[in-house]
Formats: structure tokens, sequence, C-alpha cells
């Protein structure tokens, strides 16, 4: 361990350009001036990573790979390195939640054999886009508790992208108690870890009244609710058996006395191909 | 607790209306700063003061203005945020992100009605969104204001053929549907607000319904204010789907209000036209639901439709508007048996006003319906009921104030029928109303058949009623009515004899039944009435042309009133009785019938023997049969002394002097009648004359003994007067001479001390004295007469 790194200003620095934000990048080297850099050689990684706030500093590499950029010498001069990584899984998307994130990072690596090594990591954000589902089924159901309240509801499909909205609409086929007013939630349900160190955190992302009052029996409450304005990811279900994010519809009634009858629904947020 | 609750309402209002402003102040200035998404934060939180449970409909009212304003101000806003190239429909889902469902519908419809007015949209598509997105406010009046609030920015917008924003072929239909959607949505939850909360506020409840409801009429208007609804239109969806609503909702409030504001908010025309549709609605309301008032209604619209125009007319018969009122009505009431009389009675009465304004020349229409009326109250025995009765006599006023004719009425044979089921003192004002019909229009009724059928009606008048118990009759009023009886039998008049002869017997018949207490007031007139006929017969030609004996001699007529005269015996009347046959002998005497003239005078003598017993009575009494016996002529000597000699005996027989004495000398008259040479007994005059002045005599002496004065001079010089009328007649036996020394009598006797001084007696004396005076200095013939007397 060489105390001293970090004592002194890198170097040399270093800059990571996506020239055209596709796949042909480059980094250039610039040694502070009038400084040469020697090194053992420039390489630089592209990574996938897991990490889990609860197991503070493990990191799971899902993706990782490296691309040689220069070999041992030194450089006087700002240098640039072309690098491409051409065909490079990116299997899952970036996500920052509550307990975990998943994320891609580039790192380039000076190594030196003194002085330690000068590295820079660059973020990139990534996002896979998902065609439209070929069966996508609206999501129908029954519930109700015995004599006294019974309800229908349906929502247009089980799958939204994004900026979808959800259309829908709310049957009351019997109707009991005295209702003060029903919402639609959105939850996500973030699982992290497996077995015994299953963490689960649930967040409710958009509390949406849908009807004002007490309905009567054959009743009809529309649902149209717009996606667009929350924060919401794609359904992320097993990312390498670290996590998943899940989202819910939650249909919420409340009575006079402030009890909550609510249901349940699972449904898949994906993104879809923006202008496709 | 009630003040509380008003109190703490106040409290909330004025919190909720500080909320608002606050609001609307960021949104305004949001709205300066052109801020889209400040000015859409706090508007949604300024109507988020719309949320409140706390007010009662009129102070949500309130609350609900100043939004309402705050929204207008929005709505420019929105208009200008398009014009600087916001894209309306990204607009349209902005809004539509707001958490709260409230505020998130009062954004969209002010949204929407930029959206329609851009037309990048079809107006249609936009507000069938936005009367369904309204579904999801379910308490009631929150509900009604979101609602109405989008009735109010939509009435401008709708697809209305001529509308700038009409759509395709189907464009009224899609305006129609709309309002219809939004109106039943609305009135789904005024009906709701009935079974919600506690029975025992259940007449706040209604009332606060009740402010609430024109808020869903309103929708109705609008319908009828849509260019595109014809009849056609009308009668094939709007009203069957109104109509529909309004059965189904089975609410009373809300039935009784729409029915009736479809009546008034759609025109006559269309009603007319579709009057099975929506009277078919009628039986299935609520039992409890006012129909009559509605129906009456209807009814009422139609009858002024009806006399607005004679074009209109030939409407009402093409889709025998008669015969549905009349069928429905039928049927309202056969499925309401719990409906009150007054309700039937009501419903009767309306649909002959409007069966009299549409088809006056129908009686048999409005004979149909008096006779349902009659079926009706045949179930349910007199009516106790005061409306019900007030009702009745509309019914029955109904007809004499449209024909103005009671032979027409007369002609309606359910009309009496219906008289039967009111009781006496309804009756009573009935016949009153007929007979002042009468009066006004001077209805000739001129067969006996209607005679008969009229006094029928009027019996109530006529005759106590079955049993009524005797109730306390206002003396006034009842003279009242007598009085118009005693007017009306003067009324019935006929130029023929034959047929007046048989009104007579008629009304004779009816108003024998009366009692005693009637006919005082009602045998004179029908005296009366049958002289006329006989004054008749002797100006007409005469006799029969044909020689024919009529049916109706004098004679008839003579025997029929002595008839009736003797009714007043048990009345009993004499003084009356007396008077008329002293009028009948008059006219048997111009009939030159001596038999029946004597035959009455003999009628009068026997009254005033065995009848008249009160003195001041004998007095009038003697004093009529006087003056009537002097004009009769038809007399001969024999009957004549006879009479006479009867007459002047009563006069000498009466009670107090000063009667007798001026009986006494009216009596000189009977022998002294000017025109006829035979009847001038000149001796017999002074020998009354005479025994006049000794009467006086008698009563002054009488007076002097009981009072110490003797008194006045009055009937000396009434004497006096006497002595000068034979004078100038010319009857010798009166002379001047008499007349001096009667002069100086009455002289003397004003000079004497016993005399107790008599103004007027004194003035009486001396204008005659200057009456002698007078004659004298005429001079010829009359001075010279005079001469002789010395004054």
């Amino acid at each position: 361990m060489n105390y001293l790194i970090g004592a002194f200003k890198p170097a040399c620095n270093i800059s990571i350009t996506f020239a055209d934000g596709k796949n042909r990048k480059q980094i250039s080297i610039e040694p502070v001036l009038g400084k040469k850099v020697e090194h053992n050689g420039v390489k630089i990684e592209l990574l996938g990573q897991i990490e889990m706030y609860f197991d503070r500093g493990n990191f799971y590499d899902f993706t990782s790979l490296v691309r040689e950029l220069d070999v041992p010498g030194e450089i006087y001069e700002r240098k640039t390195y072309p690098f491409e990584f051409s065909t490079v899984e990116m299997p899952y998307e970036t996500y920052n939640g509550v307990n975990v994130r998943l994320r891609y990072v580039l790192k380039v690596t000076v190594s030196r054999g003194y002085g330690g090594s000068v590295v820079e990591y660059q973020d990139f954000v990534v996002r896979n886009y998902t065609p439209p589902p070929s069966i996508n089924n609206s999501i129908k159901m029954e519930v109700g508790i015995e004599d006294c309240l019974h309800i229908e509801f349906e929502y247009n499909k089980s799958k939204y992208h994004l900026k979808d909205v959800i259309i829908g609409k709310i049957y009351f086929l019997l109707v009991r108690i005295k209702i003060k007013n029903m919402d639609l939630e959105i939850r996500r349900r973030e699982s992290t870890g497996s077995g015994a160190n299953t963490h689960v955190e649930t967040e409710t992302l958009a509390k949406f009244e849908l009807m004002d009052g007490a309905p009567v029996r054959g009743e009809s409450i529309p649902i149209r609710l717009f996606l667009s304005p929350y924060e919401l990811t794609p359904t992320h279900r097993n990312i390498n058996n670290k996590f998943s994010v899940k989202y819910y519809l939650n249909l919420v009634l409340v009575d006079e006395e402030d009890r909550r009858y609510f249901k349940q629904q699972e449904i898949t947020i994906y993104r879809l191909q923006e202008n496709s | 607790m009630m003040v509380d609750g008003v109190e703490d309402e106040e409290k909330w209002l004025a919190a909720g209306i500080a909320g608002l402003q606050q609001n609307a102040f960021y949104m305004h200035r949001a709205l300066d700063s052109n801020n889209l998404r400040d000015a859409l934060k706090y508007s949604a939180q300024m109507l988020s003061e719309l949320r409140t449970s706390k007010l009662s409909p009129q102070k949500y009212y309130q609350l609900y203005m100043r939004a309402f304003d705050e929204l207008r101000k929005l709505e420019m806003f929105f208009k200008e945020e398009t014009r600087r190239g916001c894209s309306i429909i990204d607009l349209y889902e902005l809004v539509q992100h707001a958490g709260n469902i409230l505020p998130r519908l009062y954004l969209l419809c002010t949204v929407g009605s930029v959206y329609i007015k851009s037309k990048e949209a079809p107006a249609k598509d936009v507000l069938k969104d936005l009367v369904d997105m309204c579904r999801g406010i379910q308490h009631p009046v929150r509900g009604l204001f979101l609602r109405s609030y989008l009735s109010q920015i939509s009435r401008d917008k709708l697809p209305d053929i001529g509308s700038e924003y009409e759509g395709d072929a189907d464009t009224v239909n899609d305006a129609m549907e709309f309002v219809l959607q939004n109106f039943t949505e609305m009135n789904k939850l005024w009906v709701r607000m009935q079974h919600q909360g506690p029975a025992r506020e259940k007449d706040k409840r209604e009332k606060e319904r009740s402010e609430l409801r024109d808020l869903v009429g309103k929708n109705l208007h609008v319908l009828s204010q849509i260019e595109g609804v014809d009849l056609d239109t009308y009668k094939e969806t709007v009203l069957p789907r109104v109509l529909e609503q309004v059965v189904n909702c089975k609410d009373e409030i809300a039935q009784c209000y729409l029915m009736d504001c479809i009546i008034q908010v759609f025109p006559d025309e269309y009603h007319l036209q579709t009057l099975e549709i929506l009277l078919g609605a009628f039986p299935q309301l609520q039992p409890s639901v006012d129909i009559k008032t509605v129906l009456s209604r209807l009814m009422e619209r139609l009858s002024n439709y009806a006399a607005s125009s004679t074009e209109v007319l030939p409407e009402f018969l093409q889709v025998e508007a008669f015969s549905k009122l009349n069928n429905a009505i039928g049927k309202v009431i056969e499925a309401q048996a719990d409906m009150p009389i007054l309700g039937a009675v009501t419903l009767y009465s309306s649909l002959l006003t409007f069966t009299l304004h549409v088809h006056p020349d129908r009686l048999d229409y409005a004979d149909q319906v008096l006779g349902a009326c009659v079926k009706k109250l045949s179930g349910e025995g007199k009516l106790e009921d005061n409306r019900a009765t007030k009702q009745i006599v509309a019914l029955l006023s109904a007809p004499l104030d449209k024909y103005n004719d009671i032979v027409t009425v007369l002609k309606l044979s359910n009309y009496p029928s219906v008289m039967e089921y009111v009781d006496s003192e309804t009756n009573k004002v009935m016949a009153m109303v007929i007979i002042q019909s009468i009066m006004k229009n001077n209805t000739q009724i001129s067969t006996a058949d209607k005679v008969e059928a009229l006094f029928e009606l009027i019996k109530g008048l006529i005759r106590d009623l079955d049993g009524a118990a005797h109730d306390q009759v206002d003396e006034d009023d009842f003279k009242e009515e007598q009085n118009s009886v005693a007017r009306l039998i003067q009324m019935l008049q006929n130029d023929d004899t034959e047929e007046m002869f048989k009104i007579i017997c008629t009304v004779r018949k009816h108003i024998l039944t009366g009692g005693p207490k009637r006919l005082p007031f009602t045998v004179p007139p029908l005296v009366f009435s049958s002289l006329k006929v006989l004054v008749r017969q002797l100006q007409g030609p005469e006799e029969n042309p044909f020689g024919e004996e009529g049916s109706t001699t004098p004679k008839k007529v003579f025997q029929l009133l002595n008839q009736t005269i003797e009714t007043l015996y048990g009345v009993p009347a004499p003084e009356l009785a007396l008077r008329l046959y002293l009028q009948c002998a008059e006219a048997a005497n111009d009939s030159d019938l001596e038999p029946v003239a004597y035959e009455f005078f003999t009628q009068a003598y026997i009254l005033y023997e065995e009848e008249i017993s009160d003195s001041r009575a004998q007095v009038t009494a003697i004093h009529l049969i006087i003056g009537t016996l002097q004009r009769m002529h038809v007399f001969g000597v024999e009957n004549r002394d006879t009479l006479t000699h009867k007459a002047t005996g009563y006069s000498a027989k009466l009670l107090k002097k000063p009667d007798q004495c001026r009986a006494v000398y009216a009596c000189s008259h009977l022998f002294w009648v000017d025109d006829q040479d035979n009847m001038k007994d000149g001796e017999r005059v002074l020998l009354c004359l005479k025994r006049a002045l000794r009467i006086a005599n008698a009563a002054q002496q009488m007076s002097n003994a009981t009072r110490g004065s003797t008194g006045s001079v009055t009937l000396f010089v009434e004497i006096l007067n006497k002595y000068i009328y034979f004078f100038e007649k010319g009857n010798t036996q009166i002379n001047a001479a008499a007349i001096q020394s009667l002069i100086e009598l009455i002289t003397a006797e004003m000079q004497s001390d016993s005399n107790s001084p008599d103004p007027a007696a004194d003035a009486f004396f001396a204008s005659t004295l200057r009456y002698i005076q007078f004659q004298k200095q005429k001079g010829g013939a009359v001075g010279e007469k005079y001469e002789p007397i010395k004054v």
C-alpha cells in the first residue's frame, strides 16, 4: 500500500469521451504540463456491477471486459486512444434503488510501478428497449368481501411502458359499506438478496384518487392514469440472482371509518423505444 | 345545537373562501409569469377547497361560484398557452396528472373547453370523454356541482346543427347524447342524496335537495335549446330517454320536479305530438307523486296553447289529444288507488278546462269528463274535503265561464250528477254561480224542460236538502240567495204563452217545495211573472187567430195563482198574500173576469178578517184594499156595493181614532170614480167625510180627556183637503159653505187654549188656505166657484 497515493496531484488527467455516443469512443491522456508519465501499460475496462448497500463494498461484476490500450512506455503529451467494445452484452438496465444499484462503468487504468496507478471511472447509463409485448392481456378480476363489497376491476393491459396510460374501470356489483374514496396506487417492490438475507423494500410511487364519494351498485368508475409523471423503471426480475424490482397496482377503497380495502395486482413495466 | 351548526358552517365557508383566495393569488402570479407548472399546481390546490363535505348546498354554491370565476381566468390562460405553441393535447394530459380527482376533473373540464374551441379534436369526442370521466365523483353535492360546471362550459360548444362545432351526420345525436348522459348522472346523484345520512335529517335533506334541483333541471333546458332537436328527435330519443330516467329513479321529489320541468321546458307542440309517450309515464310514477299538479299544468299549457291561435286546433284533433288525456287520467286514477279525491277532482277539472278550450263544440267530451268524475265520486259519498269541494266548484264553473250560457251547460247530462256529490253548502255556492252567470249574460231560458233541469240544478237554494241540519244560516246570506232566486224567476221568459205557462208551472212545482222561509221570496216573482203572461195576452192579437181555444186561458192562470198564493197561508205571510190577491184582482179586472176578481177580493177580505190582527198591518191593508177597489171597474153594482160596504166597515173599526178617520175619508173615493159616471155618488162621499169629521172630533176629545190637550188639527186639515178635492171635482153635495165652516172650525180649534201647537199642522193648514186663495185669484170658472169661500 502506497500511502503517498492521493497526496499529490495525479500525474495525468484522463478524460473519456464517447465520440458519437455509440461505439466509437476514445480516451485521451494528458500529462501534467511538462511532466512525462511513465507507465506499465494503459487499459480500459467495461464493468457491469451490482452493488448492494447493506453488503457494503461488495460488487458483483456481471460483465467485465478489458482492452489493452498501450504497451508500457512513456507519455509526454496528450495522447488519444480510441477504443471500442464492439459486442458487449449489457443485459441489464442501470438501476438506482433503495438497497441496490446496478451500474455500468468504464475504468481506465494507467499502471505505474510507483506512485500508484492512475485510475479514472466513467459511469454510463444503459437502457434496454423492449419491443411491445406480443401478448398483453388485460387484468380483469372480481373481488369482494362477502355481503359487503363486490367489485370488478379491469386494467386494459398487464404490461405498460414507461410513458403508458393505464386505462380501466371499476364496476361496483355490491356496496354495503360507506365508501369515502378510492385510490389507485403504484407500488414498487424491490427485493434484494436471496434466501434468509432477502431484503424487501416497498415504496408507493403514486397515489391517484379515482373516486370521491360513495358509489351505489351498478356504478362504473373510469381509470385513466398517465405513468409519465412518475419515476418508474422497467420491471427487473431476478437480476443476476441478486435483486428484483416489481411494480404493482394497488386499488384502495377507504370507508368512512378510514378502513382500507385493497387489492394489489402486479403489472410489468417495460421500456419502449421512443419514436419507434 | 342548530345555531352552532350554522355558525360552524359560516366558519367553514369563510375558511374555504380564504384558502381558495390564497391559492388563487398564487395562481394569478403564476399566470402573470406564464408559469404553467405553478399555475396547475396552485389551481389544483385552489380547487381542493371544493372537496369539503362540511357545507350545505347553499354555502357550497358560494364557494363554487368563486372557484368558477377563477377558472374562467385559468381558461383564458390555457387558451393563450396554446397560442404560444403549447399543444392542447399535452395540456389535456398534463392536467390529468393531478392526484386528487375533484381538482383534476375541474381542470380537465376547463382545458376541455379550450380543446373543443381549438377544434383539434371533434367536440363530441372531448365531450364524451369529459362526461365519462366525471363519473369519478360519486359524492352527490360535489358531483352535481362538477357536472353543472361541465354543463356550463359546454353549453356553447355542443356539436349542434348550425353550431361551429357541428360534426358529421350524427352530430345532433352526439350533442343530445352528451346532455342526456350528464342529465342522467346528475339525476342519479341527486336522488341518491335522499338515501344518505341519518333518517332523522330527512326534512333537512329534502330541503337541501330542493335547493339543488335546478342544477338537474337545467340539463333539460339545455336539451330544449339544441337546434337540432326537432320533433322527431324529441319523440324518438329525447323524451323516451328522459322519461326512462324519471321513471326508473323511483324518487318522488325528482319525478315530480322533472315531469314539471319537461312540461315547462319543451314547446307545446312537442307535447301535443308526444302526448301518448308523455302520458304513458304518469301511471308509472311513484304513488306519492303529486301527479294532479303536474298533469294539471300540462293541460293548462295545452289549453293556453289551444287558446293562443285557432290555427293550432287541427293539431289537437289530429292527435286526439282529448281522448289521450282522458285515458291517461283514467289510468292514473286507477293506478293510484290511494289518491285523495282532491287529486282526482283536480285532474278532471283541468281536463274539462282543456276540452272546453280545445273542443268547445264537443259537448260530449265535456260530458264524458263529468261522467268520469261522477263515477269516481260515486265511490266516495258526499265530499268532506274542503279543497276538493273547491275544485268541484271550479270544475262546475268552467263550462259556465266558457259558454256563458246555462242552456248549453244544461245539455251536459252529467252536470247535475256531479252536483249531487257536493254538500248542500257547496251546492248553494254553485247554484249562486249559475244564477249569476245567467244574470250576467242575460241568458234566455225558454223552455219548461230547461227550467226543470235548471231548478233541479240549483235545488240547494230552492229547498232544504235532505236532512241537511239547519246549521246556523246567516240571515243576510239567506236573503241574498233567495233574492237571487227571485231574480232568476223573473228572467224566465218565453213569448209563447203556452210554453211560458208550462215554465211557470214548473217553477211553481219547485218553489212550493221551498218551505215557509223561502216562499215569501219566491212566490211574489212567480205571481208577477204569471201576471205578465196575462198582460201579454191582452196586448197580443185578439185571442187566437184560429179561434182555437188555447189551453192556457186567463182563467187557468188565475186558478194557478190562487193556489199559489194560498201557500203563503202556511208561512204565515198574510200581508204578502193580501197584496198578491189584490194584485191578481186588479189583473182579473183588466181581463174583465168579474167572478175571478171578486174571488180574489173575497180571499183578501178573509185574510184581513182572519189573519191580519196587528193594527198597523190592518191600517196598511185597508189602504191597499181601498186603493185597489177604487180602480176596479169590472164589478157590477151589487158586488161593488158589497165590497165597498165591507171596506168602509173595516175602516170604521180600526183601533186608533186617527187611523179610523183616515181610512174612512179614504173610503170616500170608493164612491167617486172620476172617469165613470155611474160611480159618482156625492151623497155617500159626503157621508164618509162627515163621518170622518166626527171621528176626528172624537179623537180630539179623547185626547183632551186623557192628556189634557186636544192634539193637532192635522186630521181636520186632511179632511178639509178632501172637501176641496171633491168640491173641485164637482160633487154638488160639497159646497162652499161646508168648506167655509170647516175652515172656521179649524181656525177656532187652533186658537183654543187646549190646542197644543203643531207647526207641521199649521203649515199644512196655511198652505191649504194659500191654495184656496190662489184658486180664487185665478178668476174664471174656478175663481167664481171659490168666490164664496172666505179665508
